[in-house]
């Protein structure tokens, strides 16, 4: 268990961290106040669990779930609006071929192709996901970040996928990100009430330690995400199976503590179905069933999702499917 | 004192590497005569979709290769093999029951089959390629190409020389192979695995499975990634040929039929093992003034 925040003992139904975080000095005290993570332990464990053999049913289901999930990507510099245009009708009828198969949770692009994808989702439930705050490096002023999101937003994003600054996480100004964070949140809402959900990007590959990786993800959700995500795909090694178990038992610990549920999103790497499946056993292991729903887990993928539709094709007919089979993208 | 056996266990060959069985299974392999020679892994359906993810893979870089590069890596082949004589002869005469004299024959002609399709490899689109006489201001060319990922039932009895003559006339025209070896006689294979995986041959290329043939065969008839299949290894097997035919139906694989017994290897093979995995593509191109 974290340490219970001071505020945590009075029975008030909004979480109130703002003893924690009015200071750099208490932030960081809160922060480095979590247990460290026994990091040959963590290992084991993340690793033990992707032994698990998920077969027949639970297998179809898993992978069913596994689409149901995918944030499908595109973050490219030679992204078009044509390819987004594919990619959107992709996400909504991933094959063709087959009625019963799920659309994907959402697409995710750059800003300026928001408007693109929109155009082509409509109100399919299929979301728009706007990487914003100058991704992939979140090395800008932060009125051009707050801009950035707004852009977004305006377009017509549904989720905005936020990085924070890695730089002044890992020289300890914790309270510079929390602002920011806190920042960005507010330039998601809409002028109809409404706000953008919020996913905070750590870039897990840059922060070294899978302590760091337990207090960022608590700095993220007492900042009020809505998902924390590994990775923005960018740097290597982006999402792996320990860290989005660090992640994962953070937002256990929070619904523990302040009732609140937050998403994780794995991204970058992860791609092929067994992947994905192991993925899905840490969730239900480590955060609980809750967890296994679109609303609380995602996968960041673009590979992954063809590699799910050839084993689901291989489930249903019974014959191993090739890439021929499915589009490129 | 008395020395204690090395008793070995050798592995799959799947892109490059020496994997263990996914399914964990090996069995034990005898000679001729019902001694206990090694045991071999039994792949399983799973060894052969990575092999044919392997195999995939490979494809565009070794059918990218000049066909002058294939032959030269083929020799190479046949090099390699010439060094490890001792290792096949001992290996055909477990698995086969030759005399040394037999065996080292065997070998002779299975080192020249290679090279002989190694020289096969630039000179196939002079002699089944050509220009087409058209009514009309163009040059027509019809050239051969690779057919894709073929998997390759290797014989059942013949086990080196009818193995390296399943395998070279696929590889030689750029085709990525999955091999099925002989169930009762894998030695040889588990050998020449090694061979390929010492000379130039790009892991891929050629993946070797020991196993049985009526098992993974259909896994392989069915897959929809799986260009050919060469049914020679089930010869005299006509229900299974006839399942894996059927199978096979479902993405319009090149398949190419069981014979009746197996063929007496040490003949001239001719063309047809070679030009039974390749494609026709006519170019027209104008001629200009």
């Amino acid at each position: 268990m974290p340490p219970t925040p001071a505020a945590a003992t009075s029975q008030g139904p909004a979480w109130d961290f703002s003893d924690v975080t009015h200071s750099d000095a208490s932030l960081r005290r809160f922060l480095h106040g979590l247990p460290g993570v026994d990091q040959v332990g963590a290992d084991a464990r993340a690793a033990s669990l992707g032994t698990r053999s998920i077969k027949t049913t639970a297998k179809a289901y898993a992978l069913d779930l596994a689409i149901r999930m995918v944030d499908l990507t595109t973050l490219e510099g030679q992204d078009t609006h044509g390819k987004v245009r594919a990619l959107a009708a992709k996400a909504m009828r991933p094959d063709p071929a087959d009625p019963t198969c799920p659309a994907t949770a959402a697409v995710c692009v750059y800003p300026d192709m928001v408007a693109t994808a929109k155009d082509v989702l409509g109100d399919s439930g299929v979301n728009v996901a706007a990487v914003a705050t100058a991704f992939p490096s979140g090395r800008a002023a932060l009125d051009i970040k707050l801009a950035d999101t707004r852009d977004a937003v305006e377009a017509g994003a549904d989720e905005i996928d936020m990085v924070i600054d890695r730089g002044a996480f890992l020289s300890g100004r914790y309270l510079q990100v929390f602002e920011e964070i806190v920042a960005v949140k507010e330039a998601c809402a809409r002028p109809d009430g409404q706000s953008a959900h919020l996913k905070v990007i750590f870039e897990t590959g840059e922060l070294q330690t899978y302590d760091n990786v337990r207090r960022v993800s608590w700095l993220g959700m007492m900042a009020g995400a809505h998902f924390i995500k590994t990775s923005t795909g960018k740097v290597q090694p982006a999402a792996t199976l320990p860290v989005t178990m660090v992640m994962l038992q953070a937002v256990r610990d929070f619904r523990e503590a302040t009732g609140q549920m937050v998403g994780v999103k794995p991204a970058g790497g992860i791609r092929t179905s067994k992947d994905a499946i192991k993925y899905l056993v840490v969730v239900n292991e480590v955060a609980g069933p809750d967890w296994l729903d679109p609303d609380w887990f995602r996968f960041g993928a673009s590979t992954l999702l063809n590699e799910l539709l050839m084993q689901r094709t291989k489930m249903t007919t019974g014959r191993y499917s090739g890439p021929d089979y499915f589009t490129l993208d | 004192m008395s020395r204690i056996d090395v008793r070995k266990t050798y592995k799959l060959f799947i892109g490059g590497a020496f994997p263990r069985s996914e399914s964990g299974y090996s069995y034990a392999v005898n000679d001729t005569k019902g001694a206990f020679v090694a045991n071999a892994a039994l792949a399983s359906r799973k060894d052969a979709r990575d092999s044919v993810v392997a195999a995939r893979k490979a494809f565009p870089g070794w059918a990218g290769k000049t066909a002058y590069n294939r032959a030269q890596i083929l020799y190479r082949v046949a090099e390699v093999m010439e060094d490890r004589r001792p290792q096949f002869v001992q290996a055909v005469r477990q698995s086969e029951g030759l005399t040394a004299a037999r065996a080292e024959k065997v070998l002779d002609e299975a080192i020249d089959r290679l090279v002989w399709y190694a020289g096969w490899a630039d000179k196939l689109t002079q002699v089944i390629g050509n220009a087409n006489p058209v009514a009309g201001p163009f040059f027509n060319l019809s050239t051969p190409e690779p057919t894709g990922v073929v998997a390759v039932l290797a014989p059942q009895e013949s086990s080196l020389l009818g193995l390296v003559s399943a395998i070279a006339p696929v590889i030689v025209t750029g085709n990525t192979a999955v091999v099925v070896s002989s169930y009762d006689r894998p030695l040889p294979a588990v050998t020449f695995a090694e061979v390929l995986s010492t000379s130039d041959v790009p892991g891929g290329v050629v993946n070797i499975l020991t196993g049985s043939a009526a098992t993974i065969a259909p896994w392989l008839a069915s897959h929809m990634d799986v260009n050919a299949i060469d049914l020679t290894g089930i010869a005299g097997d006509t229900e299974l040929a006839t399942s894996l035919e059927v199978a096979a139906a479902d993405n319009l694989k090149r398949v190419r039929r069981a014979p009746a017994a197996e063929p007496d290897w040490s003949v001239d093979p001719g063309l047809d093992a070679m030009t039974a995995f390749v494609e026709t593509k006519t170019v027209w191109h104008p001629i200009g003034s």
